[in-house]
Formats: C-alpha cells, sequence, structure tokens
C-alpha cells in the first residue's frame, strides 16, 4: 500500500500528497466503465424512449392502451409477479435443501439449477411444447393456455432467487440459531426470526431479477402460448407482432412500459439494499 | 444448578474428541475447563449445552437427566466466541429476544432489557446495532441476552478469545463481578491457564478428550497430578529429569549438599525478574528465575559456573 508513496527515485517533492493505490487507474476504469454501459445499454435504451415519445406522449398513450396492448401488457405484469412470487418461496427452498441437507445427487442438482440460464430460451419452449402439448406424454395439456405460460416463465427464472439465497445461506453465521435455540427458540421460530431476516435482501435481489426477466420473457413463451391476443399473448411477443405488421411506434411503446417496470423494481431494489446497509 | 456429567464419549469421525469424561459442578460455582485447542473443552461445552449430542454417557442438571432434551428444554444460557449476533436486530432486540418468544408483555420484556443493560454498562447502546459495537461489546450483549431468560446455568465458550488484551483483562474481572453478583451456575471454556486461575474457583484440565485434574487454581498449582497439568499451569525446567518450577530452584556460587554444577549461558532482565540459562555439562539445560538481588550478590554473568538445587518443600512432576 506505501509502496506507492515511498518513490526515493522522484526526490523530494514541495508538497508530498497521499495518494490512494491506483488513483490513476480508476479514473481510467470510471471512463471504461460509464462508456461501455452508455453505448451497450443507455443508448439503445434512449433510442426506444426516444421512438415511442417521437409522435407524442398522445400517441404514446393510445398506443398502450388500445385493448390488445393493454390485455398484453395486464398478463405481462401479473403473470409476472406470479412468477416471481412463486420462486421467491421455490427458489428460497431449494437453495435451503443444496446448502443445509446431504442427499446422493446433490452436485448433480446444483448444476441442474443453470440449465434454464444455458439454454436458449427456444428450446425450453420446445421441450415444454413437446411435454405439455397436445400430444403431452403426462397428459397434460398446457399449450395455448395462461398456465403453460407460467410453466415456461417458472422454467426460465427458477436459477435467480437459488443462486442470489444460496451464498448468503453458506456464509450465515449458525451460531445465531444456536444461540436462538439455547435461548428456548423453536425450529420455525428461528428460521422466521433469525435465519428469513438475513436472507431477504437476497431473496428480494433474486425475485427482482426474476419479475425482470419474466416480464422480458419471449423465447421460451412464443411456442407454448399459441399467441393468442387477449388470452395468452404477452407484452414481448405483442411487440415482436406490431413489428411484424410494421407498426413501430406501438411496438416501442409498448417496450418502454416495459422497460419502466423492470427499472422499477431494479431501483425499489437498490433502495431496500440501501436501507439494508444501515445496519452492517 | 449443579451439572453432572458421567462417562461421556463423543467421536467425530476417528477422532476421539471426549473419551469417558465424568464431572460434577458445584451449583452457584464459577468453573473453567481448561486445556489446548482440540483437547476436547469445547465439545464438552455444547453437549452440556444440548449443541451437539453425545455418543455415550449422560449430562445431568440440577438432578434432572437431560441428555435427551433439545437446548429450547436445558435452560442453559450459551455465549460463543465469535459473540453470535442476531446482526439484524438492535442490542435491545437481541437481548429481548429470549423473553419475546416466551410471550411476556411488552411492558415486561421492556423492564427486563433495561436492567440487563444496566447490568453489562450497556444502556446507551441499546438501539445499536452489532456491526456498530467494538468486540468487547458485542460480547457483554451476547451475555445480557443469555443472562436475561434467567438460565440455570451458563456456559461461555472461550467468551474473550477473540478480544485483544486489554478488553480480554477487563471482561475476566468484570465475569468475576457478575458471578458474584449473580451467582448462577458458570462454566467457560479457556486455554489460557491466567485467565482460569485469575477467574475461576474451580478448574478442570482437559487434554486429549480426558480429564487430567480437577481442583482450585491453588491445588492444581501446588499439586499438579501429573507432568502435562504442571506444565500446563505455569513455567516449569527441567533438572534430572524432573519437571520443576523455575522458582523453585536456588543458585549457589559454591557446591551445596545436593546441588549440580551447571554453566551460565545468558541472563535476562525482565524488570524485577532476572532469568538466567544454565547448561550441566553434557546433562542438558535448565532455566532459573531469580530476584534481580540475588542475581547482584551471585554475580551472575555468563561463563561463571554456579550451583542449582531445588529449594524445599518445591513441587515437582515426573517426566511424562
Amino acid at each position: 500500500m506505501t509502496a506507492t508513496t515511498a518513490d526515493p527515485a522522484a526526490g523530494p517533492r514541495p508538497t508530498p500528497r497521499l495518494r490512494r493505490p491506483g488513483g490513476a487507474g480508476l479514473g481510467l476504469g470510471v471512463g471504461l466503465a460509464t462508456s461501455y454501459l452508455s453505448v451497450v445499454v443507455l443508448l439503445p435504451l434512449a433510442a426506444i424512449v426516444a421512438r415511442a415519445s417521437g409522435h407524442g406522449w398522445g400517441r404514446f398513450w393510445s398506443a398502450v392502451t388500445t385493448p390488445e396492448a393493454a390485455a398484453a401488457l395486464r398478463l405481462t405484469l401479473v403473470l409476472g409477479l406470479l412468477v416471481a412470487a412463486v420462486n421467491a418461496v421455490v427458489g428460497t427452498l431449494i437453495a435451503w435443501v443444496l446448502v443445509r441437507d446431504e442427499f446422493p445427487g446433490k452436485r448433480v442438482m446444483d448444476a441442474i439449477i443453470d440449465l434454464p440460464f444455458a439454454l436458449p430460451t427456444i428450446v425450453a419452449g420446445l421441450v415444454l411444447l413437446a411435454l405439455y402439448g397436445t400430444t403431452s406424454p403426462v397428459h397434460l395439456n398446457l399449450a395455448y393456455a395462461r398456465t403453460g405460460v407460467m410453466a415456461a416463465l417458472l422454467f426460465v427464472t427458477l436459477p435467480f432467487v437459488v443462486r442470489a439465497v444460496q451464498p448468503v445461506l453458506i456464509e450465515l453465521d449458525r451460531e445465531m440459531e444456536e444461540a436462538a435455540a439455547s435461548l428456548g427458540a423453536e425450529r420455525f421460530t428461528i428460521f422466521r426470526r433469525i435465519v428469513l431476516p438475513n436472507l431477504l435482501p437476497a431473496i428480494a435481489a433474486g425475485t427482482a431479477l426474476a419479475f425482470a426477466r419474466a416480464i422480458s420473457e419471449f423465447g421460451a413463451t412464443v411456442l407454448i402460448s399459441g399467441n393468442l391476443p387477449f388470452k395468452t399473448e404477452v407484452a414481448s411477443v405483442q411487440i415482436f407482432s406490431q413489428i411484424e405488421s410494421d407498426n413501430t411506434l406501438a411496438a416501442a411503446a409498448v417496450s418502454t412500459v416495459l422497460l419502466l417496470a423492470a427499472l422499477a423494481v431494479l431501483l425499489a431494489l437498490q433502495a431496500m439494499q440501501r436501507l439494508g446497509v444501515r445496519r452492517a | 444448578m449443579a451439572i453432572t456429567v458421567s462417562h461421556l464419549t463423543k467421536r467425530f469421525g476417528t477422532f476421539a474428541a471426549l473419551s469417558d469424561v465424568s464431572i460434577d459442578i458445584p451449583a452457584g460455582s464459577l468453573t473453567a475447563l481448561l486445556g489446548p485447542s482440540g483437547g476436547g473443552k469445547s465439545t464438552l461445552l455444547r453437549i452440556i449445552a444440548g449443541l451437539e449430542p453425545p455418543d455415550a454417557g449422560t449430562v445431568q442438571i440440577g438432578g434432572t437427566d437431560s441428555t435427551t432434551l433439545p437446548p429450547q428444554r436445558r435452560n442453559v444460557g450459551f455465549v460463543f466466541q465469535h459473540y453470535a449476533a442476531f446482526k439484524h436486530m438492535t442490542v435491545a432486540g437481541n437481548v429481548a429476544f429470549g423473553l419475546e418468544i416466551r410471550r411476556q408483555p411488552k411492558a415486561a420484556v421492556k423492564r427486563r432489557v433495561d436492567e440487563l443493560l444496566e447490568l453489562v454498562h450497556m444502556e446507551q447502546f441499546a438501539d445499536r446495532y452489532p456491526a456498530q459495537l467494538s468486540g468487547g461489546q458485542r460480547q457483554r450483549m451476547a451475555l445480557a441476552r443469555a443472562l436475561a431468560v434467567e438460565p440455570e446455568v451458563l456456559l461461555l465458550d472461550e467468551p474473550f478469545g477473540a478480544l485483544d488484551a486489554q478488553v480480554r483483562k477487563e471482561l475476566r474481572a468484570w465475569l468475576r463481578r457478575l458471578h458474584d453478583e449473580v451467582h448462577v451456575t458458570t462454566v467457560f471454556v479457556t486455554h489460557d491457564q491466567e485467565e482460569a486461575m485469575e477467574v475461576a474457583d474451580e478448574i478442570v484440565v482437559i487434554n486429549n478428550g480426558r480429564v487430567e485434574q480437577v481442583g482450585t487454581p491453588d491445588e492444581l498449582y501446588d499439586k499438579p497430578a501429573n507432568a502435562f497439568v504442571m506444565g500446563f499451569l505455569g513455567p516449569v525446567t527441567r533438572l534430572d529429569g524432573v519437571l520443576v518450577r523455575p522458582h523453585d530452584l536456588e543458585l549457589f556460587d559454591r557446591p551445596e549438599p545436593s546441588s549440580v554444577a551447571a554453566t551460565v549461558q545468558r541472563v535476562v532482565r525482565l524488570g524485577f525478574e532476572v532469568r538466567v540459562d544454565l547448561e550441566r555439562d553434557g546433562k542438558g539445560e535448565l532455566w532459573v528465575q531469580i530476584t534481580r538481588g540475588e542475581a547482584e550478590k551471585l554475580a551472575v554473568t555468563p561463563g561463571i559456573e554456579l550451583f542449582v538445587r531445588p529449594v524445599a518443600g518445591a513441587v515437582t512432576a515426573g517426566d511424562g
């Protein structure tokens, strides 16, 4: 640490100032990160918002409130919330089992969790259609139904909560639970009052990401949903069909709503975590 | 409440943490489990608390067999080396936890929490989170939390092990005073013989999963049962294959009955005390602790020959 300031070859300086190690590199790093983020993420997003609002907010508003667009958006947001809620519970449970329990096949299960990340989502859609389609080998036909769309979304968003909670659970101080037990707390009380509050930030982070992913999913849902307007058509598919029918303004407008929903969730998450940091 | 441990055995894989350990801890006493790391003392404490099941043997707390009771039913307060603070709760929340899960009325909980925070001198930190406290403060909070539920037995696992020397010293004296006020049967684990001697009424020396000796600090120091206990409780040196305390040896400048000759190798002054390293011609080395006045009278300097013998009534132990 001190090596950066102690440089005998530099000779005596009139005003010796302590500099943080890597001070010069820091400026370069920040510049690079900001530029990259701007070009890769912010610029395209700005383009969409500009396209959507280019014809005035009246046109924007009517584009997202057409019955079909509104139905698609509503379905997308409701399904997103449902999927996120299910994953919050099941994902935490899976993370718990993977960290706390010993059973044969645990490592295989741990590896499989990431499969929805690794798989092209269109393949996931195809797999689900083969399993739950009209020729379902398990006689469970979810094709062209909202439950089918939900199954597809559950599939692709599974890893988020599991992978957010797992490391926190591994690091969790087991002695806190032992202390609670010796104070008389039963297992459920220990989970509710000691374990869960310490996992909440991670569960919230995973759930937010799962929600953001669920409302934007296209590949996994496009096949199994059948894209029936007012029934199974989700927003991303609606955007696609608008573009196909050359209605780019409507597509951009619906995209902007999705963008805002995702942004709102991520900002809420940030605010929550800032609140949590005060304690730590 | 008295604690009686009978024939406890515990293995971790092939490692025998405890082998047939039996001890009696009288009600209201302050007892230290003393021994080197990995000797089994923490395991013994965790078995008494119900945090670890024994492979064989029984644990009685206050006359009732607690061997199979879960920790929740033992009415035992446990303090961990690394505090085990509930880090999402304030200091007051930590201390209140045991009372809240017993569904005590809010006002009673608040009164008791205030009382305990006062006892551990933490009143002004009630609304802080553990991360905002020093190690010593966290441990005092953990102690208040354990005492809140009025346990019959207080168990502390290396309670001061993670603290720096100065805080350690303060908390030791403070634990002793606290015990004199609260009178709860207290057992603490330590590997520091000075800590055990300073704080405890009774010391149980544990090594390699066995009890080496049980006694008061004076008994252990003056009548060690074996070479291990003698070596663990204080400085020792070796004379003719026998362990002896360096301050139980006297030096002469001419031969005396039953003294042996040795050459001074090194003289170290540590304030009032002088440490003299000696070499016996082909019969090994030893060291002697004398006062500064004695050293000056003998004019101890490296290279001179002196004569050594144990004082009358010196504590000795056969070389184990």
